[in-house]
């Protein structure tokens, strides 16, 4: 989230598409209900059934699966043609006065610099055009916004062909409805008023994921409404700590906190190489340098010195050729390319997209290590229980029981990007431990085993520091101050990143974490419920990163000359009396929120109005380079029902397709309906928590599908039926939920049907049932890989075939 | 002044946080469910539910409804089952309806006396069961457990004077949109401490448009529970005289069957 929980309550509109908020993230309600009933706020539900959040909304706008960026992009071109834009904002705060290079071009679905065969683009026309005799290169730039090759003349090209009714011919939502959405929300674009985008999985499990969450950017860019309370792009994270997990650099392609991992790629040879690549010339992240650094002292100690560049050779370099994301780690296994999996927390049997594939590659593991509560249905993917055959798997399983999160404590970062500490509440039961103490248990046996050897390529293990304190609340504090950083001269802890230096006399573990653990004390302990702000900003409660800032980008919610540029919606201003003369200082950003600026920056220096301080220009992205094209593009699911009617090219042209056996693709002939996955709120996650506890095994006993009367008519399905859903992967049965919340789709004069079925439930626990992933493909999004989980075809019938 | 609850319908996401955290309060166990075509899976209330959230749609000119209604015992100003009961086992405490188990019979005449048709026969102790608006939880100064766990303030707990305040003035905001606003419960069944907040009419989330105290509660009310001691006692007598009785006979008839098969 870019801005936080509670600040819902200051939106004047929510939108709230791909996510179902009141299902999934209940407490969001908390807070909508609050704008709703003091100020009169408007929430839109846009999806492709009505839902409990639907229910909560003024406007229900039904969308077919996999068509966001249409949806989005009709807005976008709305707001454009309607002059319904924040003209001062867009012109100051956006890149869209800057001019585009002579050789960018759109033509029917391609943007320039396409190649077919490796299924990418070469970007180098994706770029500003510069004054050929400028040595400084900068970006040509026309603020009267009138140059045709400007990104803001460009933006209204590509989606002037997102007109109203083209756009509801693909997402099949009536057109005076979509008209409400697009009247109610582009009235968010007065400086006095914000609307906030709440999004979660229904935006991100696509092919295009990355570019819906781009046409939401530009959205919110246009209409003014980053930066300022009520605004924002919220990401509602699917876990508790999701947040936490990618900012400790789960991801395969990241170190901690978003720094890029070097791949075998020349370019990262070395740490000069790493960072010049990965510097830009201006704003904040020019100061990699300090936080890779300081990453290389937290990990290695003093083995990293500046004579051996601080042991980066010991980070591996991830081969750029090949895909570490989960999908591509699957397709490894299944074909026997991975010897060994560690499997923590995860259900890959129930939650894995083509879960039929993903538990059939797990039996070609010589091993597998599974961290759970207890025994689910990846830990168990080898029984009988799970319809396959023990005896003919060589994988061989180990079963560690992990403690739950009310056995131990530690932090979890929210979406709001809050750090907060959790105390534990019971002891473990048996032997049960927490994932913490099995990673140091784990580090610890693995050094030891490595003791002594002279090997060169067992340096890394041998120099990384695992000096922790054996006793888990001791461990647990020297791991978030190690997170947190330390000056290494005087070894105490830092007290922001500002301070971090990159001669090696610093350390810390993940740069926009620092400030969480001081010499004060463990802010992320920090309970103080007084609201010191007006705005909800809470800031002595927990500990927001970066540096407790809980609004990012609020250098937005002030004018050119540092005032805000509403009363209603300011988080900070300039004051020209704050500053300490003797230090030069002309004054300082104050107000509701830790300015995310340089505090001493005044608006008329020269950089005072770059906004955007971790991009290279200071400045929104309208146009901005991602795998699949700087701007979003419609295209169709790789199983869609229909063509594309904006272009000749169906299928998003980057998305990863895995060609491999077990991942055949739907045809319509075959599966004509559409099929989407989703929860519901009395289970969580993949389930293997709630699906063990009877009073939700009550409230959700069995896997449903849910499918219009329509729908259910021409198939002969009752209410309440035993169903079986069929896709090109596998099929699995349910019980049927025939319901008015679904109505057919109107697809460019077809009708077209969709169905949902829930996808957490398996064979083990209380309330069991087929894992919908069965039926999902193994297709990533083009940017991220994500796997398009939320739109595929199927054919659903009566009975069990 | 006495306590009551408030139930804003068009706050209530239907997320059924309260009827887990009455379950787990009151220590009930959960009871064998199944998905047949609706969210409501647990249909109605038992010896084991005393809450539940009642899921209704409606397609309207086009537009859809979906009604999300929390249920529980309405306590009632003047509850017609405290008038049936013989045991004087039920009785008000600071707004609730509260029964003592002790004195329950398990006759089961509050059930029948019920205008909502809450109360329901639990097996394992053999008496009615019931919301008891968390009385043990209220004297100590907490929040009855489902308000406790209502994430978006659908439930409100407080005075209910003040409550019906809250709730005149949330349905003024709604007549604009939800012509057939209304608060339910300040005068239904002759007043509850329970208070709704509906958009709609009462019929569409499932409460009774009318709630009547049958005439045969009143009679009861009026004639015979005067007499219900004694009539217990009666009742009893007569069990027992019964009893007696049928056994009796059936020896002598089993003896006289008997002297039948070796005559």
């Amino acid at each position: 989230m870019t801005n936080h929980w509670v600040d819902l309550r200051n939106t004047d509109c929510a939108l709230i598409i791909g996510s179902n908020a009141a299902e999934n993230h209940p407490m969001a309600f908390k807070w909508l209900t609050e704008a709703r009933e003091k100020r009169g706020a408007k929430i839109i539900s846009v999806d492709p059934r009505f839902t409990r959040t639907s229910a909560r909304a003024d406007i229900y706008a039904p969308m077919r699966s996999g068509t966001d960026v249409a949806f989005i992009g009709g807005l976008i071109n709305y707001v454009i043609q309607n002059n319904l834009y924040f003209h001062d904002y867009v012109v100051n705060y956006t890149n869209a006065a800057y001019i585009i290079d002579d050789g960018y071009e759109f033509k029917d679905g391609l943007f320039s610099g396409y190649d077919p065969e490796q299924r990418k683009y070469d970007q180098k026309t994706w770029a500003y055009k510069t004054d050929p005799a400028d040595p400084d290169k900068k970006p040509l730039k026309d603020p009267t916004l009138q140059n045709p090759r400007c990104v803001f003349q460009l933006l209204k090209k590509h989606f002037e062909r997102y007109d109203v009714d083209t756009v509801c011919k693909i997402t099949g939502t009536p057109k005076d409805v979509y008209l409400k959405v697009a009247e109610t929300f582009a009235a968010t674009g007065k400086p006095d008023k914000s609307g906030t985008i709440c999004y979660a999985m229904g935006t991100c499990q696509h092919s295009n994921a990355s570019q819906n969450i781009r046409a939401y950017s530009i959205l919110q860019l246009l209409l003014g409404n980053m930066g300022i309370p009520g605004g924002g792009i919220n990401a509602l994270r699917g876990e508790s700590n999701v947040q936490g997990s990618t900012d400790m650099g789960l991801l395969s392609h990241l170190l901690t906190a978003y720094l890029n991992a070097p791949t075998n790629d020349a370019a990262y040879k070395d740490l000069a190489g790493y960072i010049k690549k990965e510097t830009p010339k201006w704003g904040f992240k020019t100061n990699t340098p300090k936080w890779i650094i300081s990453m290389l002292k937290a990990w290695y100690g003093d083995a990293a010195t500046k004579e051996n560049d601080y042991c980066y050779q010991y980070l591996p370099k991830r081969d750029a050729k090949r895909n570490f994301t989960h999908i591509g780690l699957f397709e490894a296994m299944y074909e026997g390319k991975i010897k060994g999996v560690l499997i923590f927390g995860a259900n890959p049997v129930v939650g894995g997209p083509n879960a039929n594939k993903e538990a059939k590659a797990l039996e070609n593991l010589d091993w597998m290590v599974a961290v759970d509560l207890w025994e689910t249905e990846t830990s168990t993917f080898w029984s009988r229980e799970a319809g396959a055959d023990p005896s003919k798997i060589k994988t061989e399983v180990f079963f560690l029981p992990a403690c739950s999160s009310y056995e131990k404590q530690g932090t979890v970062s929210n979406s709001g990007r809050w750090i907060q500490f959790r105390w534990k509440a019971v002891d473990p039961l048996g032997e049960s431990r927490s994932d913490l103490e099995i990673l140091y248990e784990l580090g610890k046996r693995i050094k030891e085993a490595y003791a002594g050897s002279t090997d060169p390529k067992d340096k890394p293990l041998l120099d990384m520091t695992w000096d922790y304190p054996e006793e888990e609340e001791k461990l647990l504090d020297e791991v978030q101050r190690e997170i947190n950083g330390y000056d290494l001269t005087t070894k105490k802890l830092l007290p922001k990143f500002a301070d971090l230096k990159d001669d090696g006399t610093t350390s810390c573990g993940v740069w926009i974490y620092c400030g969480m653990y001081t010499e004060e004390g463990n802010k992320t302990q920090k309970r103080d419920n007084k609201d010191t702000t007006g705005i909800g900003q809470y800031p002595n409660w927990a500990f927001a990163w970066p540096v407790n800032r809980r609004i990012i980008y609020n250098r937005c919610s002030a004018d050119l000359s540092g005032n805000p540029w509403s009363e209603a919606k300011k988080v900070i201003w300039w004051d020209p009396t704050k500053g300490d003369p003797a230090k030069g200082e002309k004054g300082k950003w104050v107000g509701l929120d830790v300015p995310d600026f340089i505090a001493t920056v005044a608006p008329s220096d020269p950089d005072g109005s770059k906004p955007f301080i971790m991009h290279p220009d200071g400045v929104g992205g309208l146009f901005a380079k991602m795998a699949d094209g700087p701007f979003p593009e419609h295209y169709e699911p790789w199983e869609s029902p229909v063509q594309n009617i904006l272009s000749s090219i169906q299928f998003d042209p980057a998305a990863k397709i895995w060609q491999s056996p077990m991942n055949e693709q739907g045809t319509p002939d075959k599966y004509p309906i559409i099929g989407t996955t989703y929860r519901v709120v009395e289970h969580w996650q993949a389930g293997a928590m709630t699906r063990n506890l009877p009073w939700l095994a009550e409230l959700m006993p069995n896997v449903f599908v849910e499918m219009s009367e329509e729908l259910a008519k021409e198939k002969g399905i009752q209410n309440g039926d035993i169903v079986t859903v069929e896709s090109a992967r596998g099929k699995v049965t349910a019980v049927a939920c025939v319901t008015k919340r679904f109505k057919p789709f109107n697809i460019n004069g077809k009708i077209v049907h969709e169905i949902g079925i829930l996808w957490h439930y398996g064979y083990k626990g209380v309330a069991v049932g087929d894992p919908a992933n069965r039926l999902t493909p193994h297709i990533g999004d083009a940017n991220s890989n994500t796997p398009e989980y939320k739109a595929w075809l199927c054919d659903v019938y009566k009975g069990v075939k | 002044m006495a306590k009551g609850y408030l139930v804003d319908t068009t706050k209530c996401i239907g997320c059924r946080g309260c009827v887990v955290a009455c379950k787990n309060w009151n220590q009930l166990p959960a009871e064998p469910t199944g998905f047949k075509g609706t969210y409501q899976t647990v249909a109605d209330f038992s010896g084991n539910t005393f809450t539940y959230i009642g899921f209704n749609e409606y397609e309207e000119n086009g537009q859809l409804k979906w009604y999300f209604t929390k249920r529980q015992c309405m306590h009632c100003l003047d509850p017609a089952c405290m008038k049936v009961c013989p045991q004087k086992a039920i009785s008000i405490v600071d707004g609730a309806v509260v029964r003592d188990y002790g004195k329950c019979a398990g006759c089961q005449y509050c059930a029948s006396a019920c205008p909502f048709h809450v109360p329901r026969y639990n097996t394992k102790i053999n008496k009615e069961t019931k919301c008891s608006m968390c009385a043990e939880r209220v004297a100590e100064g907490m929040l009855p457990a489902c308000v406790k766990a209502c994430v978006t303030g659908a439930l409100q707990f407080g005075e209910r004077d003040e409550l019906l305040a809250i709730a005149k003035e949330r349905v003024n905001a709604l007549k604009a949109e939800y012509p057939n606003a209304r608060v339910y419960g300040e005068n239904d069944a002759g007043g509850t401490s329970v208070l709704y907040v509906l958009a709609d009419v009462p019929s569409k989330y499932g409460l009774p448009e009318n709630p009547q105290v049958s005439a045969l509660t009143t009679a009861w009310q009026k004639y015979v529970k005067p007499y219900g001691p004694w009539l217990i006692a009666l009742t009893a007598a007569g069990s027992i005289l019964s009893f007696f009785s049928t056994r009796l006979l059936k020896v002598g008839q089993r003896a006289h069957e008997e002297e039948s098969l070796h005559g």
